[in-house]
């Protein structure tokens, strides 16, 4: 798993590249915390190219959201692959975070 | 009185035989020129023991005397292999099959999956058989996998089994079905006899010493093993060999799979985050579950039990870490709805369902799956052999010639096999040297990886007599080696003088010469007139393909590289002579035929020694005379046949 983040107009996007699993999960949580006390709190995690995510996975997404949440800002997810799709669907996690198409449409109406 | 004239002269042939060689070994060698005489004295021992196992297996010469009368209601699958034969050719045989006088169906083996033929089959009445899903993406194992999927989907007490082009009598279900009255008989082979072979057989496609005196031999020792064709099979006894080699490879691959288990968790352990007491927590329970199962492994306990157990165990961890992760994440929602609750929604913090939780824990989606090599274990610790379509394969896929790792699992589990000497199917051979050759070199191939793989010599079950029948058949597939040195001998000697032997002296010649004499006079009166010079000249003459093939199947077995397998094509391959594929042949014989030259110069000049170079051309004469064959082969254009080629009588030997 390889996590990279670039600091946009009004969010930063952060990129997940691989699977986001038991192993990687705490990693995504430790690279969200860091970019979130780098002071942005805006955050979208760019889903493109995370092939597959288990129960850990999804855990350490909500727990990013939070942080964003206490920092005054947000989380949103972008371009879900279908396997995370189904994961999101069947916890109901897909009433809490709406997936975006792109990175760019996340924030663009507020 | 053949047979004690036989015996008589393998006794002499292993006295004068043990005699010349222990001689060359203790007294002979030229150790000046160790590189040639030692490997000389080597390939002089190694076709010694050819020999004697020969010998060893024309003493025991059995000459039955036919079947008892078949039960009528003994019930019979005629199962007809095909993978790409031309169809016309699939349905004269089938359509044969279904001529046998004795109770059958016949069904059509189509590996090749053709809607044609299964059209064919339907409108003849044949029943046709093709893989199911369960090969898909699996080892398909070739003709041992068609006929264990057609095993699965047919029910007859005994198979007949015939290649695509072996055109059956009518009678020969009548002819040997009787031998399984005899409740330890699992298999009857009868010989492989093909019509288009002209009569000075080009291609040496007739095998009468192996379908003769070596598998009468064999039969006398309780070891005549199945070739692939024109026998048949007890399915009891196939099926008994399906199931102990299920449990055989499921024992091994869970002993493996605990083997590996603990490496699997250590490294786990160090690659996973080592603040994360979730990882570490399951690693135990992963770590307590699988030496539980050692233990209950070395106690004997059933394998069911013990990997349903350690599925269970682990599931349940897994279950638990999905139940930790989920509510973490319910703990979170709750938070962030405390601070802010309008964009949760209106219905409230969602709650995971249980049976998202189950969902989340399954296999495919289990935060598990992270550790790769863990979860490899415990997909090991099975007892559903998923590597596999399906979990019994009763004929053995060690090999590309299934049927003898087969027949000798069936031998080695205490099974008897009849050799039945009479002609009762006729087939087709190879037209073409190209076609000959890669049937040739499959054959070697498989037998070697069986020698490879289960070596005879050390099966429990097997008796003496019938580990070394087998070792035999093996032990001549290793000729290659021997030939290129009994090339190399006389041309090292033509050219440089250097004599592997001390000496030609009396002492060479007075232990040499009996013990050649009654060699080929053991051939000449086992094979009861049969002529064995066209098998002879192959055995050296093709050592380009068995060195390929031992090489070849060497590999194959201990590095896992692929054969480069192809199916014997039974229609000829088109085109002139393909002097290439014998090009090792050809620059052996231009290099004999120089050194003969070079040698009669070298004798002209007063530079050899007359009796030496005498001893050298006469052998080089020999062995350009063996090569010979492969002029007639090469340039072999097929068959023609002149009249109506099914012989009027069938030949028939002991029976």
């Amino acid at each position: 798993m390889e996590f990279s983040y670039e600091i946009k107009d009004s969010y930063a996007e952060v990129k997940a590249n691989g699977r986001l699993n038991m192993v990687s999960a705490p990693k995504l949580r430790e690279f969200v915390t860091d970019v979130i006390a780098g002071g942005s709190s805006r955050i979208v995690v760019n889903l493109e190219n995370t092939a597959f995510m288990d129960s850990s996975g999804l855990g350490a997404l909500i727990g990013c959201l939070k942080a964003a949440r206490q920092a005054g800002g947000d989380l949103r997810i972008a371009a879900v692959q279908p396997q995370v799709k189904m994961v999101l669907e069947l916890t109901s996690m897909d009433r809490v975070l709406t997936s975006y198409a792109s990175a760019e449409e996340a924030f663009s109406h507020d | 009185m053949t047979r004690f004239w036989t015996r008589l002269i393998v006794v002499l042939t292993a006295i004068l035989g043990l005699n010349y060689v222990s001689w060359r070994w203790t007294a002979s060698l030229n150790w000046d020129a160790w590189w040639i005489s030692v490997p000389l004295v080597l390939a002089e021992t190694y076709s010694l023991i050819d020999v004697m196992l020969f010998g060893m297996t024309v003493w025991k010469l059995k000459l039955r005397k036919g079947a008892p009368e078949a039960p009528h209601d003994a019930t019979v699958d005629v199962f007809i292999t095909t993978y790409n034969e031309p169809l016309d050719m699939v349905l004269a045989t089938a359509r044969a099959a279904q001529r046998i006088r004795h109770p059958h169906s016949t069904w059509i083996l189509d590996d090749g999956a053709r809607p044609e033929l299964k059209t064919l089959a339907e409108q003849h009445g044949l029943g046709y058989v093709t893989r199911g899903e369960d090969w898909t993406d699996r080892p398909r194992h070739a003709k041992a996998g068609n006929l264990n999927n057609a095993l699965m989907v047919t029910h007859g007490e005994f198979l007949l089994i015939l290649d695509a082009d072996q055109v059956p009598e009518p009678d020969i279900l009548e002819k040997t079905v009787g031998y399984f009255n005899n409740r330890r008989v699992a298999l009857v082979q009868t010989p492989q006899y093909f019509n288009n072979v002209p009569a000075d057989d080009p291609l040496g496609s007739q095998a009468p010493l192996f379908y003769g005196p070596i598998q009468q031999g064999k039969d006398g020792w309780n070891a005549a093993f199945f070739c692939g064709s024109n026998a048949i099979l007890r399915r009891e006894a196939l099926m008994q060999l399906g199931l102990v080699g299920y449990v055989k490879e499921t024992e091994k691959s869970i002993r493996r799979a605990l083997a590996a288990s603990r490496s699997a968790i250590r490294h786990a352990r160090k690659s996973a985050d080592r603040e994360s007491p979730l990882i570490a927590r399951v690693l135990d329970e992963v770590e307590a579950a699988t030496l539980e199962a050692q233990r209950q492994m070395d106690d004997g306990g059933p394998l069911g039990e013990i990997t349903y157990r350690v599925r269970r165990r682990v599931d349940q961890a897994v279950q638990a870490l999905v139940m930790a992760d989920v509510s973490a994440l319910q703990a979170d929602l709750e938070e962030i709805a405390a601070m802010e609750l309008a964009h949760v929604g209106e219905a409230g913090v969602p709650v995971v369902a249980d049976d998202a939780v189950k969902r989340m824990s399954a296999r495919d989606w289990s935060p598990l799956g992270a550790l790769e090599s863990v979860q490899a274990v415990l997909d090991a610790l099975s007892v559903e052999r998923n590597d596999e379509a399906q979990p019994v394969m009763p004929l053995a896929t060690i090999s590309v010639t299934e049927d003898m790792a087969t027949a000798m699992r069936m031998h080695a589990m205490g099974w008897e096999s009849v050799y039945h000497h009479e002609i009762l199917a006729y087939g087709l051979a190879p037209e073409d040297l190209k076609t000959m050759l890669t049937q040739r070199l499959r054959w070697a191939q498989g037998t070697i990886q069986v020698m490879l793989r289960e070596n005879p010599l050390v099966q429990r079950g097997l008796k003496l007599g019938q580990r070394l029948m087998y070792f035999a058949t093996m032990w001549t597939y290793l000729s290659g080696y021997a030939a290129v040195i009994y090339f190399a001998a006389p041309i090292i000697y033509l050219l440089l003088g250097i004599l592997p032997v001390a000496s030609l002296s009396t002492d060479f010649f007075i232990r040499f010469v009996p013990f050649m004499i009654v060699n080929q006079l053991l051939f000449a009166v086992a094979g009861r007139g049969i002529s064995t010079w066209r098998g002879q000249q192959y055995s050296l003459a093709l050592f380009p393909t068995w060195i390929k093939a031992c090489s070849t199947a060497a590999r194959n077995v201990w590095f896992g590289r692929p054969l480069g397998f192809a199916v014997t094509p039974k229609a000829r391959q088109s085109g002139g002579p393909s002097w290439s594929l014998i090009r090792p042949q050809i620059v052996v014989a231009v290099l004999l035929a120089a050194a003969a030259v070079v040698g009669l110069v070298r004798l002209a000049a007063g530079l050899a020694e007359p009796l030496g170079t005498l001893i050298n051309v006469a052998w080089v004469i020999f062995d350009l005379a063996v090569m010979s064959v492969l002029l007639r082969a090469v340039r072999y254009k097929g068959f023609e046949s002149v009249v109506e080629s099914k012989p009027q009588e069938r030949k028939s030997g002991g029976v």
